[in-house]
C-alpha cells in the first residue's frame, strides 16, 4: 500500500514554489484585476515552459500526459500563490473537453502556453476577454427531448450547472460573450455567455470532474496560504505587550484551521486517483474534496481575518486576495450544496462497499 | 398573542414611525462609503430630522423626541424593516452624543448636538492606532499643553467614515509620564484643521470604509477637550456597556435580515431540493436573531428600571456579530452559483466579516465573559 505523493511530485511542487515565490504574484494578480493582464500572462509564460499548461494534454499534442495527481501538485500551488488567469479551464478540463473533437487542434497551442481557452460552468465564463476562444457547454436530455435553456438564463444557473455535471451528453459549442460580471474576487473575471456555433455532442463529465478537482486543489493551496501567512503574523504582531500568537484564542483558531486542511488533503489525492483509475465512485470523491477542501479554505480565511484584525479587512494587505479568491471559489465548479447532494444520492443509490475487518 | 405587551401609547409610536417611513424611506441609497453615496447619506438624514426621527430618545431641544428606550427600539425595527440607509451619522449620535450629554460643556452641547443630527456634521472615532488596537490602552498619539489649548501629533488608523467625515474623537496621551489607562485625555478634533492629514483605506469591499489619520501638531482649543484633562480613559468607557449592550446594533437590523433570509428561501431554496439543508440554516438565523430581539426587550426593561449594562454587554455582542456572519453565509449557500456576484446580500456579507473585530474582538469580548461575568482568574496579558 502506498498512499501519497511521489518524490517527484513533491521536486515537481518545490520547482513551482521556487518559481511563484519570485515571481510576485500578488501585483500580478492586482494589475489583472485592473485590466493589465501583462505580467499575469508573463507568469503563464514561466509556468508553460514548467509544462503546467500541458499536463493533461497527451504527449502526441505536445503535452506531458500527465495523471491527475500531477494536477493537484500543480494546482495546489497555483492556490498557494493566487495566481490569477483561466487555468482550471485551460489547464484541467480543455484538454478532455476538446480531444477528440474538431476543436483539439488547440490543445497543441495550450500545451505550448501560446494559447489560453475558457470553459463557462454555470453560465459565466473567466477571463474570456483574454481568452482564444471560450466554449460553452449545454446539457442534452436525449436526441428528440429539445434541449433545455442555455446556462446563462437567469435563475437557471445553478440547476444547469449540476446538469451538466451529471448529465452524460452535451452540446459543445463556441461561445458568444456577454457582458461582464463584477465578482466579489476583483481578479476573477467572469463574462456572461451564450452558446454559439455548435461544435459537437459529447459527454462533458470526466472534463467538468477535472476542474472540479483542479478547483479544490486550488483552494486548498489558498487555505495553506492563509494559515502560513497568519501563523507568521501572529508571531510577530504584539498587544499587551506580547506576540498575539502566545494567546490561547489565537492559537487554538489556527490549530483548528490545520486539522481542517489536513483532512482536505487526503480526500482530494484520493479523487486524483479514482478519477485516473475511473472508478464508479470517481464523481463522489471529487465532490467530498471539493466540499472539504471549500470548508477548509473558507474556515482558514474567516481566522485568517480575525487574527489579523482590521489589517486583514483592507485590500491594501496582500491577505485579502487570498479571503476573496476562496469566497469566490467556495461557490465554483458546484457549490456545496450540490455536492453535498450528489454525495447523498451516490451513497443512497449505490451500495456502499463495507471494508473487510482487515481494512478497518 | 404576543407576549410583549406594549401600551398603547408605543403601539401608536410605531405605527407613525412605519408610516413615515413609508412615505419617505428612500431604499438603499450608493454605498456611504462613496463621496457620491456619503452625499446621498448625509441628505437622508437631513430627511430624518426633518421628520425628527433622527435621534427619537434624545431631548426635544435638539431635535428628539424624548423618546423611551424601548421606544427606540421599536423604531429601529421599522427602520430596517423597512430597509432604510445606513446611519452615516451613526458615530456621532451613538458613540460620541452619550458622552457629550455625559460630560460635555453647555457650550459643546450646543455647538456639536444639533448638527449631528441633521447629517450637516459627521463624526469619526479616532481611538485605534497601527500599534494600539486590542490593546487600546498602549496608543501614543500625543497631546501637548500649549497658549489656549493643544497640540496633537501622532496617528490614528482604522477609522469609520473619517475619508468623507467632518470631524473627529479620539484619545491622546496627554500626560507623557503616564502609562496606559492613565494621563488619556478626550479631544474632538475638525478633519480639516491644519496638519491634519486623511489616508482613506479601501476595505475588502473596495470602498474606503476607513481611514489613517495623521497629526502634525494639530491645534485644539480648550473648548474642545471632552471631560477634564487626563480623564480620558473613564470619560471614552463610561458608555462602552451601554454600546456593546445596546445602542450600537439593535436587534431590528438581525430581525429584518432574518426576513429577508426567510424571502430569500422561499424564492430559491423551497424550489430546489439541493438547498434544502439550508432551510436549517434559515431557521437558525430567525432563532437567533428571535433570541436577540427578546434578549434585548429584558435588557431594556432592567436599564428602565434603573439597571445599567456593565460587562455583559460582551455577551450582547458576540451574539449579534456571530449571527450576522452565519445569516449572511446562508444567504450565500442560497444563492448557489450567484453568491460570488456583485449584490445587496454580498456587501452585507462582506460588512458582516468584520464585526467579530471592530468595536472589540470577539477574543477580547469572551475574555471579557469569562473573567468579568463569569469570574474566572485574569490570564496574563
Ligand atoms: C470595519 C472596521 C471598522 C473600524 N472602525 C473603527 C473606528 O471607527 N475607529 C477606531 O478607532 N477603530 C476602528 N476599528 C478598529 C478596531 O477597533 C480594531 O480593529 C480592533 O480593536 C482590533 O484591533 P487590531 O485590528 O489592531 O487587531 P489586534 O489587536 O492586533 O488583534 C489581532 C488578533 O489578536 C487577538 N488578540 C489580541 N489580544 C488578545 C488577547 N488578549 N487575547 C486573545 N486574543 C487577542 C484579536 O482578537 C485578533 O484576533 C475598526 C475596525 C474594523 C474592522
Amino acid at each position: 500500500m502506498r498512499f501519497g505523493r511521489t518524490p517527484e511530485q513533491h521536486a515537481f511542487s518545490e520547482a513551482l514554489d521556487d518559481l511563484l515565490g519570485a515571481a510576485d504574484v500578488p501585483s500580478a494578480a492586482r494589475a489583472w484585476a485592473g485590466d493589465d493582464r501583462s505580467a499575469g500572462l508573463k507568469i503563464w509564460q514561466r509556468l508553460a515552459e514548467l509544462s503546467v499548461t500541458g499536463l493533461l494534454v497527451p504527449e502526441s499534442d505536445g503535452g506531458v500526459g500527465a495523471d491527475p495527481v500531477d494536477l493537484t501538485v500543480a494546482f495546489e500551488r497555483l492556490g498557494y500563490h493566487g495566481v490569477p488567469g483561466p487555468w482550471i479551464e485551460s489547464v484541467a478540463v480543455a484538454p478532455r473537453l476538446l480531444g477528440g473533437t474538431p476543436e483539439a487542434g488547440v490543445l497543441s497551442r495550450v500545451a505550448s502556453g501560446e494559447a489560453l481557452v475558457s470553459v463557462a460552468s454555470g453560465g459565466r465564463a473567466l477571463d474570456a476577454d483574454v481568452v482564444e476562444q471560450t466554449y460553452a457547454l449545454e446539457s442534452r436530455v436525449g436526441l428528440d427531448t429539445p434541449p433545455p435553456p442555455p446556462l446563462v438564463e437567469p435563475g437557471e444557473r445553478q440547476r444547469a450547472g449540476v446538469e451538466t455535471n451529471t448529465v452524460a451528453s452535451a452540446t459543445l459549442s463556441r461561445a458568444t460573450v456577454g457582458s461582464e460580471q463584477k465578482s466579489v474576487d476583483p481578479s476573477r473575471r467572469l463574462f456572461d455567455v451564450t452558446a454559439g456555433d455548435e461544435v459537437v455532442t459529447l459527454d462533458p463529465r470526466p472534463a467538468l470532474e477535472l476542474g472540479t478537482l483542479a478547483c479544490a486543489a486550488m483552494l486548498h493551496g489558498a487555505g495553506l496560504r492563509l494559515l502560513d501567512d497568519s501563523v507568521a503574523y501572529v508571531k510577530q504582531r504584539t498587544q499587551f505587550g506580547r506576540p498575539i500568537g502566545e494567546f490561547q484564542a489565537v492559537k487554538h483558531l489556527l490549530a483548528d484551521v490545520r486539522v481542517a486542511l489536513d483532512f482536505a488533503a487526503p480526500l482530494i489525492h484520493n479523487a486524483a486517483l479514482e478519477l485516473d483509475a475511473e472508478v464508479p465512485t470517481a464523481a463522489r470523491a471529487v465532490s467530498a474534496a471539493k466540499v472539504a477542501a471549500g470548508d477548509a479554505a473558507y474556515l482558514a480565511s474567516r481566522t485568517a481575518l480575525q487574527v489579523h484584525g482590521a489589517i486583514g479587512y483592507t485590500r491594501e494587505f496582500d491577505l485579502s486576495l487570498w479571503i476573496l479568491r476562496v469566497r469566490a471559489l467556495v461557490g465554483a465548479w458546484g457549490t456545496p450544496a450540490e455536492h453535498r447532494a450528489r454525495i447523498l444520492e451516490s451513497l443512497v443509490v449505490e451500495p456502499v462497499e463495507t471494508p473487510s475487518r482487515g481494512e478497518i | 398573542m404576543s407576549t410583549l405587551e406594549f401600551t398603547q401609547a408605543e403601539e401608536a409610536f410605531r405605527l407613525e414611525a412605519r408610516e413615515w417611513l413609508a412615505a419617505n424611506n428612500p431604499g438603499r441609497l450608493p454605498s456611504m462609503d462613496t463621496a457620491e453615496g456619503a452625499a446621498a447619506h448625509r441628505e437622508w438624514e437631513r430627511t430624518l430630522a426633518s421628520g425628527r426621527w433622527s435621534v427619537v430618545t434624545w431631548p426635544e431641544a435638539y431635535g428628539g423626541r424624548d423618546a423611551s428606550l424601548t421606544e427606540w427600539v421599536i423604531f429601529e425595527e421599522e427602520y430596517y424593516l423597512a430597509d432604510a440607509p445606513t446611519r452615516i451619522s451613526q458615530n456621532g449620535i451613538s458613540l460620541l452624543a452619550p458622552i457629550i450629554f455625559g460630560h460635555g460643556t453647555e457650550s459643546q452641547k450646543e455647538r456639536y448636538l444639533r448638527d449631528m443630527t441633521d447629517g450637516s456634521l459627521v463624526w469619526a472615532q479616532a481611538w485605534s492606532e497601527p500599534e494600539a488596537g486590542s490593546d487600546l490602552a498602549s496608543l501614543r498619539a500625543t497631546a501637548t499643553q500649549v497658549e489656549g489649548g493643544w497640540r496633537l501629533n501622532g496617528q490614528k488608523t482604522w477609522s469609520s467614515r473619517a475619508p468623507f467625515a467632518d470631524r473627529g474623537f479620539g484619545l491622546f496621551r496627554s500626560d507623557p509620564s503616564a502609562e496606559r489607562h492613565r494621563g488619556l485625555t478626550y479631544f474632538l478634533f475638525d478633519l480639516r484643521a491644519e496638519g491634519v492629514s486623511v489616508r482613506p483605506i479601501d476595505q475588502l469591499d473596495g470602498t474606503p470604509g476607513f481611514a489613517e489619520i495623521f497629526f502634525d501638531d494639530v491645534f485644539v482649543a480648550d473648548e474642545d477637550v471632552l471631560g477634564a484633562v487626563g480623564d480620558g480613559w473613564k470619560v471614552a468607557m463610561s458608555t462602552a456597556g451601554n454600546e456593546r449592550g445596546l445602542s450600537l446594533r439593535s436587534p431590528g437590523r438581525f430581525c429584518a435580515a432574518a426576513v429577508r433570509l426567510v424571502g430569500l428561501y422561499r424564492e430559491r431554496g423551497l424550489a430546489d431540493p439541493g438547498l434544502r439543508g439550508a432551510g436549517d440554516e434559515v431557521v437558525d438565523a430567525w432563532i437567533g436573531a428571535e433570541a436577540y430581539r427578546l434578549y434585548t426587550w429584558a435588557t431594556v426593561t432592567h436599564v428602565e428600571a434603573g439597571g445599567s449594562v456593565g460587562a455583559e454587554g460582551s455577551i450582547n455582542k458576540l451574539w449579534w456579530s456571530d449571527l450576522d456572519l452565519s445569516l449572511h453565509e446562508t444567504a450565500l449557500s442560497l444563492l448557489g452559483g450567484e453568491a460570488e456576484l456583485a449584490g445587496p446580500w454580498l456587501d452585507d456579507y462582506l460588512f458582516s466579516l468584520s464585526g467579530p473585530i471592530y468595536a472589540g474582538t470577539n477574543q477580547i469580548q469572551r475574555n471579557i465573559v469569562a473573567e468579568r461575568v463569569l469570574g474566572l482568574p485574569r490570564g496574563g496579558r
